[in-house]
């Protein structure tokens, strides 16, 4: 696992490329020298430094320059704030986690179901791959207020809008995975008179795992964006009960350190939804695959 | 087209008459097994991968299909592997166990191609899982397939690595798994694809005598492609040589020395003689290709 303030996160899809074969790069391995103990205490104490000299920067140049909180409140007060009103945020809360984890789901079924069928057959995927790439390009912010006029249940029009936006980083780097397979293994598998459910099974499922859990990775985070994006829709149609309608019913109350407060806890659940994914990816292919592996000294 | 080879030592090699392919008949290569008759590939491109090629393996024979890239060795073998149809031609089996099922076939690649998700057990099993633990049409037992995958290793070395991921392995081993996986079928035909051409000289060099002992014991028969002389001659008991544009064979030899084939025959002059015949009918070869 690498260290929590190193920067190899967001690399999902270059990861999954095919690992060169045998050669290895020298760097810190199981045997730390101290230079290198010395740059994996920097990996994690630097960013921590940056967070709290932000933090105090911020709470400095409040102070200084008298900065009424309705305009800028201070990390305290948003804290204070935070924790006054945990009993409306939390349920808030649990109302878009509920509407992310679900839409994330169907975005996994449907992307993943989407991405097999796309594997047996090249017509199918030329067939529908573009209005794939329809739904994802229009902006959600865009349609939102159109799904929410179709569909009656305020609740399955934000589940539609989440699910659109965490669907395709699923379908797309399933796809491209699923593709990716070695050729001369295929060939192999050809040889021994495999069958398509072999090919399938044994060959293309495990070659698109790291592709899939990259597009996972990606998708749980946009899950979320979608989630919010469509609450604040609702939220301005007076309908919700998210953490975005939290932030716009104290954004019309002027009541800022808990818009602040609320815009912390989306963008904690944000990371923690991140990191999740990551060790989830991290300990499925920590076996072989060259993203989950330390490199030897 | 132009006669490639001065002439061999061996009184029945067929050199000088480019393209004329004798039978495998002789002391090594008994009954044919194999007969390709005016084979020819052309890819989707364009390109005339393969002119007619005229190749007849005989049971227990080491045939190496020598020459420089682009000269349609590789072709011709995934064509005798049945990866690739040709344009033209046949490809005959004369042995009724190979016509029935092509799982009598062992192949070899350049890279070792294994499952990098899979431990060394379950890639050398992979041949007999897709067959349904089958060997040669026979229904083999867990307990059977799991003798059959250890036995596959001890052959190329590699026991008590079982549990191993490919990427713990050096580039040897790799490629000693990737041979381990070709004989767990217990095939009788090998088709080997410059199998060690990546491979450091050491490596390569253990590696052929391994190969070379094998071959022995199991008396199978060997297609190997390579484009190295030295490596060829050391290994074969005939040579293809075979220019390119269009890919076609120029000339055969055959290395009449006797096996086993060991350092000793490495280094000595009837070796070099080979090699130095075979290099000219290669360079010969090169010519006729630049002049196309």
């Amino acid at each position: 696992m690498s260290a929590p303030g190193s920067t190899n996160y967001g690399t999902a899809a270059r990861d999954g490329s095919r690992p060169p074969a045998t050669h290895v790069t020298p760097n810190s391995g199981p045997r730390l020298d101290p230079l290198a103990r010395r740059n994996r205490a920097l990996r994690i104490v630097l960013p921590i430094a940056i967070g709290i000299l932000t933090i105090v920067a911020w709470d400095l140049i409040v102070r200084i320059n008298n900065i009424p909180h309705y305009i800028l409140p201070g990390p305290l007060l948003v804290a204070k704030s935070l924790v006054d009103n945990w009993g409306t945020l939390l349920p808030a809360l649990m109302v878009t986690l509920q509407i992310t984890f679900m839409a994330l789901t169907v975005a996994v079924v449907g992307g993943v179901g989407l991405a097999l069928l796309f594997a047996q057959s090249k017509w199918i995927e030329i067939s529908l791959f573009p209005y794939a790439v329809v739904l994802q390009v229009t902006p959600i912010i865009a349609i939102a207020p159109l799904i929410l006029i179709y569909v009656d249940n305020t609740h399955i029009a934000l589940l539609i809008c989440a699910w659109i936006v965490a669907f395709f980083p699923i379908l797309s780097n399933t796809t491209l995975g699923l593709n990716s397979a070695d050729h001369n293994l295929l060939n192999l598998f050809q040889l021994y008179g495999a069958s398509r459910w072999q090919v399938l099974r044994y060959l293309r499922i495990p070659s698109a795992l790291p592709y899939f859990l990259g597009g996972l990775r990606i998708a749980g985070g946009l899950s979320l964006i979608g989630a919010v994006v469509a609450e604040f829709t609702a939220g301005t149609a007076g309908k919700g009960s998210g953490l975005a309608y939290r932030i716009l019913e104290s954004g019309y109350r002027l009541n800022i350190p808990l818009m602040f407060a609320a815009l912390l806890l989306i963008t904690s659940t944000g990371i923690v939804i991140f990191l999740f994914f990551t060790a989830v990816s991290h300990f499925s292919l920590r076996k072989w695959h060259e993203s989950a592996m330390k490199r030897e000294s | 087209m132009a006669a490639a080879s001065a002439g061999t030592p061996a009184p029945d090699a067929g050199s000088g008459n480019a393209a004329r392919v004798l039978s495998g008949s002789g002391e090594r290569g008994g009954t044919p097994i194999v007969r390709l008759s005016g084979v020819g590939k052309r890819f989707d491109s364009g390109t005339l991968a393969l002119a007619a090629l005229d190749l007849e393996v005989g049971r227990h024979e080491f045939v190496s299909l020598l020459g420089p890239s682009g000269c349609g060795k590789s072709t011709a073998l995934r064509i005798i592997a049945g990866l690739s149809t040709p344009s033209t031609g046949a490809v005959e089996w004369l042995d009724p166990a190979h016509a029935e099922s092509r799982t009598d076939i062992g192949f070899v690649f350049q890279e070792p191609t294994l499952m990098p998700w899979a431990t060394v057990f379950d890639n050398v099993r992979l041949p007999l899982r897709l067959q349904s633990g089958r060997r040669n049409g026979e229904r083999r037992s867990d307990a059977q397939v799991r003798d059959d995958v250890r036995a596959a290793l001890a052959m190329v070395g590699l026991e008590g690595f079982e549990r191993a991921y490919p990427r713990e392995l050096s580039g040897g081993m790799k490629m000693r798994v990737s041979i381990a996986r070709a004989l767990v079928t217990r095939p009788r035909l090998l088709l080997m694809d410059e199998p060690f051409a990546a491979l450091d000289e050491i490596t390569r060099f253990k590696l052929n005598n391994d190969l070379l002992e094998l071959w022995r014991r199991e008396a199978w028969t060997v297609v190997f492609v390579t484009h190295s002389v030295y490596e060829s001659v050391y290994l074969s008991s005939r040579i293809m040589v075979m220019a390119a544009r269009p890919g076609r064979v120029v000339a055969e030899h055959r290395i009449d020395a006797p096996y086993p084939r060991d350092e000793d025959f490495r280094t000595s002059a009837r070796y070099n003689e080979y090699c130095r015949i075979v290099s000219h009918s290669l360079a010969a070869a090169m010519d006729a290709s630049e002049r196309q």
